[in-house]
């Protein structure tokens, strides 16, 4: 009786696993044509980036690493690409800072206009990242400080600074409050349980979010535009190229820059993974 | 001591702890984005005159974006086009996340990396890839020749709305799918299955159970997509037409080699007003925490 029964549901479930097989196909083809349309741009230009011709078009006359040699030998390529490490690292260190700091506020305390507070945090990324531009920009003149890195530095921090209070207070609101409070009975002074018991449970969270920062900085153009002064980072330097259309330096540039980016990305999910 | 301070349900004052956490947030926001934002304001409402900004109050910034049919059209095309783009960007993340919160398995954060990766490399060139990808020797124009769909190559696919509406689609597609696939991950299968236990067709079920619940991650998306949209200029000016400018193209102008501060500060108020109305729509479904 008992196996008669069990073989019955093995059977009820391999017919719901048929029924199941034809909405997976469906999703899934329609899945692999839309991920195909996410990386069709990234091949092009990797595929280009090879290519020995001048004009990026078909059909590819033959294949050359020159471009390669080219765009690492570039001054004004390396220029840029050092302004932009500069900007970014700095972008996200106080990025990283402030978002920590707004999170544990809201997270750990009550306190007057708190929703209000948290609506303020979210809004330069709520905003288009123009209506941030020209608002500093209108600021910084009136304020006669001198356009340069460092207020492009301002401008990334800003909308860094919310892309880590979300991460981060995402998982603080996860981490349990007992905690913290068993190291404070046990004696400990409130930086000694922030570092040595709340931060540990926050860290994947913040070094993902402080990664995501360091890119949005060193690919930004939008507020970049705005506040920049005599110093090109390497967004804007390809901007100014782009201007005379595309060059195949600036697809190995990329091409480079997006292994580099792997690389980071595979870096935090292993750091995310071993918590 | 401790004890006795931190069982007080309402201390009289804050704990030192609070301020060090509260206020370095609270100074940049206010230094370097409110304040600014106030002067963005009161700039809208000044006069222009030559390369000169008199301050001296005016509604003239505001009646010209109306009066003008340039900019109104303008205004409307924007709105237009980001209603558009977050259309189809919703179209297409939703079979996306549902397939991977749902059959994905074990392959599901290999994909979700994948979908953030394009977001690492350059905005720039991926708005460029798509002028050789659609161009007069693009790949797209190869394709259907050598499928024989074309004789000879077609100019008709770079440097209109369609190229743009393509373009934007794709930059700003990841922000539609990521919070879409969060969503889904905390729908709890079992409401699910009960309500196909109960002899709930799945598409009734899909539009009573899972589509409330996933709503504002929904939005979220949509915010962020409508939102990127608006302020847009790049892109329309690598592969949209002549004619297909959005306000953001405008306000760059205005602020650079137009010099008319004013103009530029009130259009971009229309931006922010646009944004600020969508908030209000949607900020009561609980859009706002999902970002």
């Amino acid at each position: 009786m008992k196996l008669v029964g069990e073989r019955s549901k093995v059977k009820s479930q391999k017919s719901k696993v048929k029924i199941d097989r034809l909405p997976k196909l469906i999703f899934g083809t329609i899945t692999l044509i839309i991920y195909l349309f996410m990386y069709l741009p990234i091949l092009t230009i990797a595929i280009f980036s090879f290519s020995q011709g001048r004009v990026l078009s078909l059909p590819i006359q033959g294949w050359t690493l020159d471009w390669y040699a080219k765009a690492l030998q570039d001054e004004q390529l390396q220029i840029g690409l050092f302004n932009s490490l500069k900007v970014a690292i700095a972008s996200c260190t106080i990025a990283a800072t402030l978002g920590t700091l707004a999170a544990l506020a809201i997270q750990r305390y009550r306190f007057f206009g708190k929703n209000f507070f948290r609506a303020a945090v979210i809004l330069p990324i709520v905003l288009p990242g123009i209506v941030t531009g020209v608002a500093m920009l209108s600021f910084f003149s009136a304020m006669d400080l001198p356009l340069g890195l460092i207020t492009v530095i301002i401008g990334h921090a800003t909308f860094g600074f919310p892309v880590v209070f979300n991460t981060v207070a995402a998982r603080i609101s996860r981490l349990p409050r007992s905690l913290e409070e068993a190291a404070a009975d046990l004696g400990s002074p409130p930086w000694e349980a922030f570092w040595k018991v709340v931060f540990p449970g926050l860290r994947s969270a913040l070094i993902s979010a402080t990664l995501l920062a360091f890119t949005l900085s060193f690919d930004e153009i939008v507020v970049t535009i705005f506040l920049t002064g005599q110093d090109n980072t390497l967004p804007m330097e390809i901007w100014a190229r782009l201007r005379f259309g595309m060059t195949p330096e600036i697809n190995a540039t990329v091409t480079l820059i997006l292994l580099f980016s792997v690389g980071l990305v595979l870096l935090s999910q292993s750091a995310s993974r071993r918590e | 001591m401790d004890a006795t301070i931190t069982v007080q349900p309402k201390p009289a004052t804050k704990p030192l702890g609070f301020w060090v956490n509260f206020l370095p947030p609270c100074l940049w926001l206010l230094g370097f984005y409110f304040i600014p934002l106030a002067i963005l304001l009161s700039y809208a409402f000044m006069q222009h005159q030559y390369v000169e900004v008199i301050p001296r109050f005016t509604w003239e910034n505001f009646a010209q974006i109306i009066t003008n049919s340039g900019y109104r059209n303008t205004v409307i095309r924007t709105l237009y086009i980001a209603v558009t783009v977050t259309g189809i960007d919703t179209l297409l993340a939703f079979p996306v996340a549902y397939f991977l919160t749902k059959y994905a398995g074990k392959y599901k954060q290999l994909l979700t990396i994948l979908i953030l990766l394009p977001l690492w490399s350059s905005y720039l060139v991926r708005v460029f890839a798509w002028r050789i990808i659609l161009g007069y020797n693009g790949v797209l124009n190869s394709l259907l020749i050598s499928l024989g769909i074309l004789s000879q190559p077609s100019s008709l696919f770079l440097y209109n709305q369609f190229s743009m509406v393509v373009t934007l689609c794709y930059v700003w597609l990841p922000f539609m799918i990521l919070p879409l696939v969060t969503a889904f991950e905390r729908l709890p299968g079992s409401l699910i299955e009960a309500s196909a236990d109960l002899g709930g067709h799945p598409l009734y079920t899909f539009r009573r159970v899972t589509l409330p619940l996933v709503l504002p991650g929904f939005l979220a998306g949509s915010l962020s997509v409508f939102s990127l949209t608006m302020g847009d200029y790049i892109t329309p000016s690598l592969v949209g037409g002549a004619g297909d400018i959005l306000i953001g193209n405008i306000v760059a102008n205005q602020f650079g080699v137009a010099d008319n501060w004013p103009l530029g500060s009130a259009l971009a108020m229309v931006v922010l007003l646009l944004i600020f109305g969508l908030i209000a729509i949607i900020s009561r479904k609980g859009a706002l925490e999902n970002l």
